[in-house]
């Protein structure tokens, strides 16, 4: 069974008098361990998807599943729930809030859990440690670099150890060093950790990094090799 | 506990802007405690022993006096077991900065009239005997440094001249509603040293029951309606009450405009508190996004409003109730025993409550309702 089950999903928006239809019987399975690349020109439905694993919008119709958990039939209390410990989410910019330090910032998702204030110091330091910020932890976004900031966005999406990480553009507004330090950290999480990753990429260099790579086209999924992509 | 951080770091966010809206919220409620202690204080010193005092003015006003003759007339009338009278001096010390009452009465009936007014036997023995003597509240001692035996001089303002008396007695009110900063001195001299003998200021009547009050008070003024001079006569906190509107109409400017001022800042505040929520959106996407819930955002953001309101509640409101005391503010003489009623202390509390609804509820019910998806697409 895999991780994540997308099964017939319609998904479409109300905009004025005008239907947006984004998706129209989508299926799809995403492994445990995986690390995939979703591709697609602007407005194919990349952010719709994650959004729809990570729970916070809903299919127009069919049913998404994460780990088991049906996600699409959830009320708004229970997927709060759930996000907290099976989702982290990386957002293309605006991650932190700007009154906290790296280290609350990381600390946000387990405030949720019944875990000690000890239990979480411990965690919190493995977590920025992991994505080389240990020494940042009293630094407050301002203080930090696009690529830190990105990563200590990170150390915040593995610290309550989810189930899946949703990267939606996370490297779209650093420069080519960051963005390798970003994704070279992914690759490890996926090959040490066993993380199970999804990335939304524009850049096919990015995507490269990924075990799989899809493309959304008009809301239809089109997967290609890896090995052809990077033949390209 | 462990989200005090947050809230704290919110409220550190605009650090200026915080401690105005504490500093604003306590300056209302300092306002509305300082306001509504006028009023309690006033009613509060009718709850004492005057109940069985009534007191007779001209109805024409406090400053035009009564015929002496009313005296006996009044005397005579069933209810009444004791008459005293009194008059306005007016006379100022030294620089006049530190205003004090200064009146005239008939001494002897006068002490009998208020067993309030306590001091040793041989100091009102000598009170009694001393012509051109006079008795002060023990506050004077400690205001002008005054010492019993002494003679101090005050100018007169409506009664001109250099009046100069021995201070032969320091009495303690053993009522708040007495004042302790109040100089007494013989009805008989003040009637020679202006040469118009014959006139009082206004009358004190003791009554058998304060429940005659309104009757015996209205057959006073029946009694004298229809001669040159009609009277009006009520309790002594009706008195009192007038006393305080002659001395400058305060506190009808108190509670009319001051209401007014502490409600406009109230929505000053209640509006600036809304502002810094309204700025969140995209963080509170991102909270929601980590996993915070609807009614965890919603407590989060009401307890940031709260902790503004209930700050600067704790500030103003415990301001008042300490300040006051500390400085002896009694209004010049005519508010004693002025202090801050738990009455007052209750209010302003329900008003920081308020306060915090109406300031965290719009804001906080747009935090837990926001939909993540749309927010997000705004920020990015
Ligand atoms: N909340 C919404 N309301 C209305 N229309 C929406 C909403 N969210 C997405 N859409 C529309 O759905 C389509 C897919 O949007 P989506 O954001 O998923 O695209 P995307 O592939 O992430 O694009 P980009 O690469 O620009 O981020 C677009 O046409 C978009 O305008
Ligand atoms: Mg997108």
């Amino acid at each position: 069974m895999a991780l994540v089950e997308i099964r017939d999903v319609d998904k479409s928006f109300q905009r004025d008098t005008q239907r947006i239809d984004v998706f129209t019987g989508l299926t799809l399975d995403i492994d445990a361990g995986s690390f995939t690349a979703l591709m697609g020109p602007s407005g194919s439905g990349k952010s719709t998807l994650l959004n729809l694993i990570a729970g916070l919008d809903k299919p127009t119709r069919g049913t998404v599943r994460v780990g088991g958990a049906e996600v699409s039939a959830m009320s708004p209390g229970q997927l709060a729930a759930w996000r907290s410990s099976n989702i982290g989410f990386v957002f293309q910019s605006f991650n932190l809030l700007p009154v906290l330090t790296a280290y609350q910032n990381v600390e946000l998702p387990l405030l949720l859990t019944r875990l000690s204030g000890r239990e979480r110091n411990e965690r919190v330091k493995i977590a920025l440690d992991v994505v080389g910020l240990a020494d940042r932890a009293d630094h407050y976004p301002r203080q930090l670099s696009g690529g830190q900031e990105q990563r200590t966005a990170i150390a915040r999406a593995i610290v309550a150890d989810p189930t899946v990480m949703l990267l939606d553009e996370p490297t779209g507004q650093l420069d080519a060093k960051s963005s390798q330090e970003v994704l070279t950290l992914l690759q490890r999480l996926n090959n040490e950790f066993n993380k199970t990753i999804i990335i939304v990429t524009h850049d096919a260099h990015a995507a490269e990094r990924a075990k799989t790579i899809l493309h959304l086209e008009k809301g239809d999924l089109i997967e290609k090799p890896r090995v052809a992509a990077a033949a390209r | 506990m462990k989200y005090v951080q947050l809230v704290l770091a919110n409220l550190g966010r605009h650090k200026l802007r915080s401690i105005l809206t504490i500093a604003s919220v306590a300056l209302a409620l300092f306002l509305f405690a300082s306001l509504r202690s006028v009023t309690t204080t006033m009613a509060a010193a009718a709850q004492f022993g005057g109940a069985r005092r009534l007191v007779t003015l001209n109805a024409t006003g406090l400053v035009f006096p009564l015929p002496l003759a009313y005296g006996n007339r009044i005397k005579a009338m069933p209810g009444v077991t004791g008459l005293s009278w009194a008059n306005w001096f007016g006379g100022r010390y030294g620089d006049g900065k530190n205003f004090f009452a200064n009146f005239a009465v008939d001494a002897e009936s006068y002490l009998a009239l208020y067993p309030e007014i306590v001091m040793p036997a041989d100091q009102k023995q000598a009170f009694l005997q001393d012509r051109t003597g006079a008795i002060i509240g023990d506050r004077l001692i400690s205001q002008f440094g005054w010492k019993l035996g002494q003679n101090v001089t005050l100018q007169g303002t409506i009664f001109q001249g250099d009046w100069t008396f021995k201070i032969d007695g320091v009495y303690h009110p053993t009522d708040p509603a007495i004042g302790d900063n109040v100089l007494i001195f013989h009805h008989d001299y003040f009637d020679e040293r202006i040469g118009r003998a014959g006139i009082a200021g206004w009358y004190i009547v003791e009554i058998d029951d304060p429940a005659h009050a309104p009757q015996i008070a209205k057959a006073i003024d029946d009694l004298f309606r229809n001669s040159s001079s009609p009277t009006k006569t009520g309790t002594e906190r009706e008195f009192q009450a007038t006393f305080a509107t002659m001395w400058g109409n305060v506190s009808f400017l108190m509670s009319t405009i001051g209401l007014a001022v502490v409600f406009a800042i109230l929505l000053v505040t209640a509006n600036a508190m809304m502002m810094s929520a309204r700025e969140r959106t995209g963080e509170i996407a991102v909270l929601k996004t980590v996993g915070f819930s609807d009614r965890l955002l919603f407590t989060l953001v009401m307890v940031e409003a709260g902790a503004l309101a209930l700050t600067g509640a704790a500030i103003g409101l415990g301001g008042a109730t300490l300040l006051y005391p500390a400085i002896k503010f009694n209004g010049a003489g005519f508010l004693p025993g002025f202090k801050v009623a738990t009455s007052t202390l209750i209010i302003g509390a329900l008003v920081a409550l308020g306060l915090m609804l109406a300031s965290g509820l719009v804001p906080a019910l747009r935090a837990a309702r926001l939909p993540i998806v749309q927010a997000l697409r705004k920020v990015e």
